[in-house]
């Protein structure tokens, strides 16, 4: 059979780079975010990309090591608030940012991995985010056409992955990573363990290794807290 | 200005004000800020589950400092606990049960509030923009949306007013607005806000005084 794992980042994103490609990454802020995979994106410097993530990481961490590297020329995202230089460089004039609305986002990523080059939603509707896009009644009520997002390459980030690509992600580090395995031409994932071969009750594959064309074990696990929040012991 | 004088409800008491239109068996989606606060005034009485658009329903409270989880946060990024009833899902499904009209109420933040129900609270041009995360998708799916902010801005202009000035997050979306002087609600989306409660020493004078919307007087 094909083989799937590779010995490391750079290897399993060999021939899948090129300059002003389309990325899309998986993650919530910096919670299930391919770590490794975004060191050999800067490490292959390939640039002028356009990365589709709901977030754009924070200085010097995530998605942040691309943008210090100016190797970003466009963000798709709901939320970049966390990022200095990433303010700095949109108001400069050097980096271009499509807003679009969080659901909205997972939907386009979630349709252009499933065929459908759009939809319609009632989010947004008489806002800025519809402005120029195509609007329809439905019942009386009117929705705003959204598209379909397919990226030339996909990175995601999971728990657990074998050899057939099937992936299982852990607690809210799921978040945007199934779509984002789907909407990509090819798909690599980094996972934090290498299951042998029949380990997964196929129940609890999250996602088939259908969508997962490449993968490699995660050697970057840092998984940084932005707002690390606690209680005290009751009395 | 009014307003700038009269205190009012304090940020606990807003997020308590909340609490209360909670019911037995909601599943609510609380925003980032003061209405997170609100978890901690729901009455023991009732059950409701939390949900999270990051895709996590059931939040516990937040974890002991030896349980700290990095994958188990909220829609804040804070780290959070589990509860026996959580389960998680993907971003596409969390958005898909709020889109979908599966959650009862989110409570959310607001810079302004118009009469006709229309909210702002994601952008103020000239300014860095940050972009509007999932609130766009909250007040477009939930069923009822209740807004916590202050009655005036920190200048003294009123936030409650005819039209927003601020690029809107949804029109006609707004179902209840707590502010630090009073409570405004409205009976549906085809209605106007009418004034339901005062906030302790505040008069209905003072809110006139310091409101732009016109509203109903209950």
């Amino acid at each position: 059979m094909a083989e799937k794992i590779f010995d490391d980042a750079r290897s399993a994103l060999a021939g899948l780079l090129f300059d002003g490609m389309t990325i899309a990454a998986g993650g919530f802020g910096l919670c299930g975010i391919p770590e490794t995979l975004i060191d050999a994106l800067v490490e292959a410097g390939v640039g002028n990309l356009t990365i589709i993530s709901n977030n754009a990481g924070v200085d010097n961490f995530g998605l942040g090591k691309l943008l210090r590297t100016h190797q970003v020329k466009k963000m798709i995202s709901s939320y970049v608030g966390e990022n200095r230089e990433f303010e700095r460089q949109y108001l400069a004039g050097e980096l271009e940012i499509e807003f679009c609305p969080q659901g909205t986002l997972a939907e386009r990523i979630r349709a252009g991995g499933a065929g459908i080059p759009g939809f319609y939603t009632r989010t947004g509707v008489g806002t800025l985010i519809a402005e120029g896009k195509e609007l329809k009644e439905f019942e009386g009520e009117s929705f705003v056409l959204e598209r379909g997002l397919v990226a030339d390459l996909a990175i995601v980030k999971a728990r657990r992955g074998d050899r057939y690509g099937n992936l299982q992600f852990h607690k809210s580090a799921r978040n945007f990573n199934p779509m984002v395995a789907t909407c990509g031409r090819a798909t690599v994932a980094e996972v934090e363990e290498l299951v042998p071969d029949g380990w997964f009750d196929p129940d609890a594959v999250h996602t088939p290794g259908v969508f997962v064309q490449r993968l490699i074990l995660a050697t970057s696990n840092e998984k940084r807290i932005e707002r690390r929040t606690v209680r005290q012991e009751e009395a | 200005m009014i307003g700038r004088t009269v205190r009012g409800w304090t940020r606990e008491d807003l997020a308590a004000r909340a609490a209360r239109e909670l019911r037995d068996g909601f599943y609510v989606n609380l925003g980032i800020g003061i209405p997170t606060l609100v978890s901690n005034f729901i009455s023991p009485d009732i059950d409701v589950t939390l949900q999270s658009e990051n895709g996590m329903i059931g939040l516990g409270p937040y974890p002991l400092e030896d349980r700290v989880d990095p994958d188990i946060i909220n829609a804040g990024k804070e780290t959070v606990s589990e509860l026996t009833r959580t389960s998680y899902v993907s971003s596409a499904d969390s958005f898909g049960m709020i889109r979908g009209g599966h959650i009862d109420v989110s409570v959310l933040g607001a810079m302004e509030v118009a009469e006709d129900g229309n909210l702002a609270n994601w952008m103020v041009p000239g300014r860095m923009v940050k972009g509007p995360g999932g609130a766009m998708d909250l007040v477009a799916g939930v069923r009822r949306i209740i807004v916590l902010m202050d009655h005036v801005a920190k200048d003294g202009t009123p936030k409650f007013r005819k039209t927003c000035s601020l690029p809107l997050t949804g029109r006609n979306v707004v179902d209840m607005l707590i502010t630090n002087l009073a409570v405004f609600e409205r009976a549906d989306r085809q209605s106007p806000f009418v004034l339901k409660e005062l906030a302790p020493g505040v008069s209905r004078e003072d809110v006139r005084a310091c409101t732009e919307a016109a509203y109903g007087e209950a």
